[in-house]
């Protein structure tokens, strides 16, 4: 209950949002922008036919992949730049200028190297996700507590009990929120990927209704399921803040 | 009783930009084994300075710290050093942060970490985290996993000062409880006179930067001890005349 009521206001606004482009469709007798109703319409028909979860689930695919095999790399490179300042001071130049590079630069290698299959989305996700969980590992890394560091100097534990019982979970936090980020990011990408070529995923439905006779009710479904699932990614990788290991972090 | 710590002739500066701040000149005095001593000083005189030196994580300019007459070039696992902010690992649960420092050779690892976290009085909450604790309790754990390695020596950077006065009290009497039945040697860096008066055999003033030796005080009274006595309340003031404050008593 107590939930619901915290809740309560931004339902409103929702609700009101959808109100008023009701209305404003009705008003304009618009032929081509569909009511909300229309989105739903469209939303159910590709529910049935089932287009909707093979859609759903290649984009899913491909963010897993990516994302995964960033996770898989930024972790052990972010927490080695962080722990030996050689590498990060090797390493991290060439990172900061690779970083704020928009995925969608790299569309067109992509397509050169992977050809226009899974590998490229698969790649530009990897490309967008590992920069940032990098920087937040590292960073995770170079803000462990001193008294953390001199306590366990100060028991004499060998270099393994020291990574596994302290620089590891010290980090944890920090990696988990660059895990949000580059999540976050990835799913941004895989759409903006599937706007340029292949055959399936939710950026392809979007472009594809758009093209294929001015669907607009499925454009619009597109976007909000790509929102929903957005959202439920985030709220997976918060369970992940909920754990007791990393909670001493963020409890404030 | 034999000594434990010499500190030989130490030196300390810090480079500051272009200025060099000169923190300890020349300090020496001994720790003997099981003794307790206390250090009090003005603030920013350079006490914590001399414990990180003494125990092993800050190297001396000049001079040395000898332990159990062996030149000490590092911290180590025999001396443990407690500070006002703690270093309980937060990650970690009460028991798993007693385990830390236990080597895993160590026979009946389990058995000596409950026995540790009783010891403190945390009986119960072996498997709760940090943040579950009161402050109390924080030092109590750290205490439990301090003592849990069997050091030869304790170093305690003021480390009831971030406790509210009557929690600081009480974790004053539980380190005297567990010192009867463990004798340490302690060396104990405080701001509080009442409190160096009640725990220590011996309190060492420093002078204000770059600290030296100002003046050394036995504390003759027998465990339990009142504060609140003419004889600890006149030694009080002695310190207090040490440290430029003079009160009417």
């Amino acid at each position: 209950m107590k939930g619901l009521k915290a809740s309560l206001p931004s339902i409103i606004v929702i609700a009101v949002v959808v109100g008023i482009w009701w209305a404003v469709v009705v008003a304009t007798r618009s032929a081509i922008f569909p009511t909300p109703w229309a989105v739903v319409a469209g939303t159910l028909e590709l529910a049935r036919d089932g287009t909707l979860w093979e859609h759903i689930g290649a984009s899913l695919m491909r963010v897993g992949a990516g994302f995964g095999l960033a996770v898989a790399l930024a972790i052990p490179l972010g927490l080695w730049m962080g722990w030996v300042h050689g590498a990060f001071v090797t390493l991290n130049p060439l990172f900061q200028i690779l970083r704020p590079i928009s995925p969608i630069a790299w569309i067109p290698i992509a397509i050169l190297w992977f050809g226009v299959g899974n590998a490229s989305p698969i790649f530009l996700i990897f490309i967008a996700s590992v920069f940032p969980m990098i920087v937040q590992t590292t960073v995770g890394v170079h803000t462990i507590e001193k008294r953390f560091l001199r306590a366990a100097e100060n028991f004499g534990v060998s270099r393994t009990k020291l990574f596994l019982k302290v620089v590891f979970p010290a980090t944890l936090p920090q990696i988990i929120v660059g895990m949000r980020i580059g999540l976050g990011v990835a799913w941004l990408v895989v759409v903006a990927a599937e706007m340029i070529a292949l055959r399936s995923g939710l950026g392809y439905l979007i472009i594809d209704s758009r093209n294929a006779g001015n669907r607009y009710d499925l454009v619009i479904a597109g976007m909000i399921i790509i929102g929903l699932i957005g959202l439920m990614l985030d709220g997976f990788m918060r369970l992940l803040e909920s754990m007791k290991v990393v909670r001493w972090r963020y409890a404030h | 009783m034999p000594t434990k710590i010499h500190v030989q002739n130490i030196r300390k500066s810090f480079q500051n930009d272009k200025v060099r701040l000169q923190v300890i000149e020349g300090l020496d005095f001994e720790v003997n084994d099981g003794e307790f001593v206390a250090i009090v000083g003005p603030s920013g005189c350079g006490k914590t300075t001399l414990m990180n030196i003494i125990a092993g994580f800050l190297p001396p300019d000049s001079g040395a710290v000898n332990v159990n007459g062996v030149v000490r070039n590092g911290p180590n696992r025999k001396g443990i050093m407690i500070t006002q902010q703690g270093s309980v690992f937060p990650w970690l649960t009460v028991k798993q942060n007693l385990l830390f420092g236990l080597p895993d050779d160590v026979p009946n690892r389990e058995a000596l970490a409950d026995e540790y976290a009783a010891l403190v009085g945390l009986k119960g909450f072996e498997n709760n985290y940090p943040h579950e604790l009161s402050g109390g309790m924080l030092k109590r754990a750290e205490i439990a996993r301090a003592l849990v390695v069997k050091p030869e020596i304790l170093y305690m950077d003021e480390p009831f000062s971030a406790l509210d006065a009557l929690m600081s009290l009480r974790m004053q009497n539980e380190l005297l409880r567990i010192l009867a039945i463990e004798r340490h040697t302690v060396m104990l860096i405080t701001h509080d006179v009442e409190e160096a008066i009640h725990l220590a055999d011996r309190v060492l003033v420093l002078s204000p930067r770059p600290a030296r030796i100002q003046a050394s005080f036995e504390v003759p009274f027998a465990h339990p001890r009142r504060v609140s006595s003419p004889e600890a309340q006149a030694l009080r003031v002695a310190i207090l005349k040490e440290l430029g404050v003079t009160e009417s008593v």
